[in-house]
């Protein structure tokens, strides 16, 4: 992994609409963000709910710069799917992670990381660190 | 002995029972799922059985790797990754062989079974396809009559189960007196297994 780039970063959701929405959500809040490879990955391809594996790894793909993928995951399948990429090897671009963060908060927290310059390791604490804030 | 042409027949009988009770599947998956296992292990399946036409993997480890990895691309659901991982690690297990003994596919599905287990953070007794597997994989050094008898069994056995894992988790106590959609699923595979080994 080289520092050549900034972490990728895909969005894996139930639906086409909430990853996009999330995405834009996270830009928007990142302020600055706008260099960040940052692609949804939701739904279906015909558009239907649920989870594919190819909208996933050209995701992964597209976001790729050399110095990582961090991968944020709704649900059920959608994590599931994404590990199961990782288990098998080859599928996903050198360097991808799932990321164990809050799918809305965790993408904040990791595009405004990302947007900062920060490494992998960082992007993916920064996101996992979302769990520890506690709205009451 | 098991060859090729027996594995891409298992894949053809799972995939012909899988098309017939979809139905079933799905109505045991709207009282505590989503309501799309059956559509989704259908839509799964009939990528099988057009891989294994268009590729004819020529071992019996490769029709098994080929179908999970079919699985996976075209499911959709959480079946897809975990009979995907299921069959490609079982596949793997197999390895080049042009034939394979029982026993030697009672070890490969045991490993594909662990390979489940891990990805999905399940046990046996959760209330999951692993509730039939388990069983199954356990007899099948018996004989094959005995792996679907133990598949059919543990299936109808997560009836009185609580869910802990999964969207039908979510319902708790409620999922209680349900038959698992997944346990269903797998005792079917493992039917069909038996089916082509007559």
């Amino acid at each position: 992994m080289s520092a050549a780039g900034q972490v990728g970063i895909v969005l894996v959701s139930h639906s086409a609409q909430l990853a996009v929405s999330v995405a834009e959500l996270a830009r928007g809040l990142a302020g600055g963000a706008a260099s960040v490879p940052l692609a949804p990955a939701g739904g279906l391809p015909d558009g239907g709910l649920g989870t594919s594996s190819e909208l996933i790894a050209a995701a992964a793909r597209e976001v790729d710069r050399g110095a990582g993928v961090a991968v944020l995951a709704d649900l059920g399948s959608a994590v599931l799917t994404v590990k199961s990429l990782l288990a098998e090897g080859g599928e996903l671009p050198e360097g991808t992670r799932l990321v164990d963060a809050p799918f809305v908060e965790g993408a904040v927290a990791a595009v405004v990381t990302a947007a900062a310059g920060g490494a992998l390791d960082e992007v993916e604490a920064a996101a996992e660190e979302a769990y520890s804030y506690h709205k009451v | 002995m098991l060859d090729t042409d027996f594995f891409r027949r298992w894949m053809t009988a799972a995939a012909d029972a899988v098309g017939r009770e979809a139905g079933r599947l799905t109505e045991l998956d709207s009282a505590i799922g989503d309501a799309d296992h059956g559509i989704n292990m259908q839509r799964g399946f009939t990528a099988v059985t057009a891989a294994l036409e268009k590729d004819a993997p020529d071992t019996p480890g490769a029709v098994l790797t080929l179908s999970g990895r079919q699985l996976i691309s075209t499911v959709g659901g959480a079946s897809g990754p975990l009979y995907g991982t299921l069959l490609r690690r079982a596949g793997k297990a197999l390895g080049d062989d042009p034939e394979v003994s029982p026993a030697q596919l009672g070890e490969a599905l045991r490993a594909g079974i662990a390979a489940v287990a891990q990805l999905g953070g399940a046990k046996a007794g959760d209330k999951t396809m692993l509730d039939a597997l388990e069983p199954a994989a356990a007899a099948l050094d018996e004989s094959f009559a005995a792996a679907r008898a133990a598949a059919e069994e543990g299936a109808l056995a997560t009836v009185p189960m609580l869910a802990r894992k999964g969207r039908a988790s979510y319902l708790g106590e409620r999922s209680i007196g349900h038959q698992d959609p997944g346990a269903t699923s797998s005792a079917l595979l493992i039917a069909a297994l038996e089916e082509v080994a007559r």
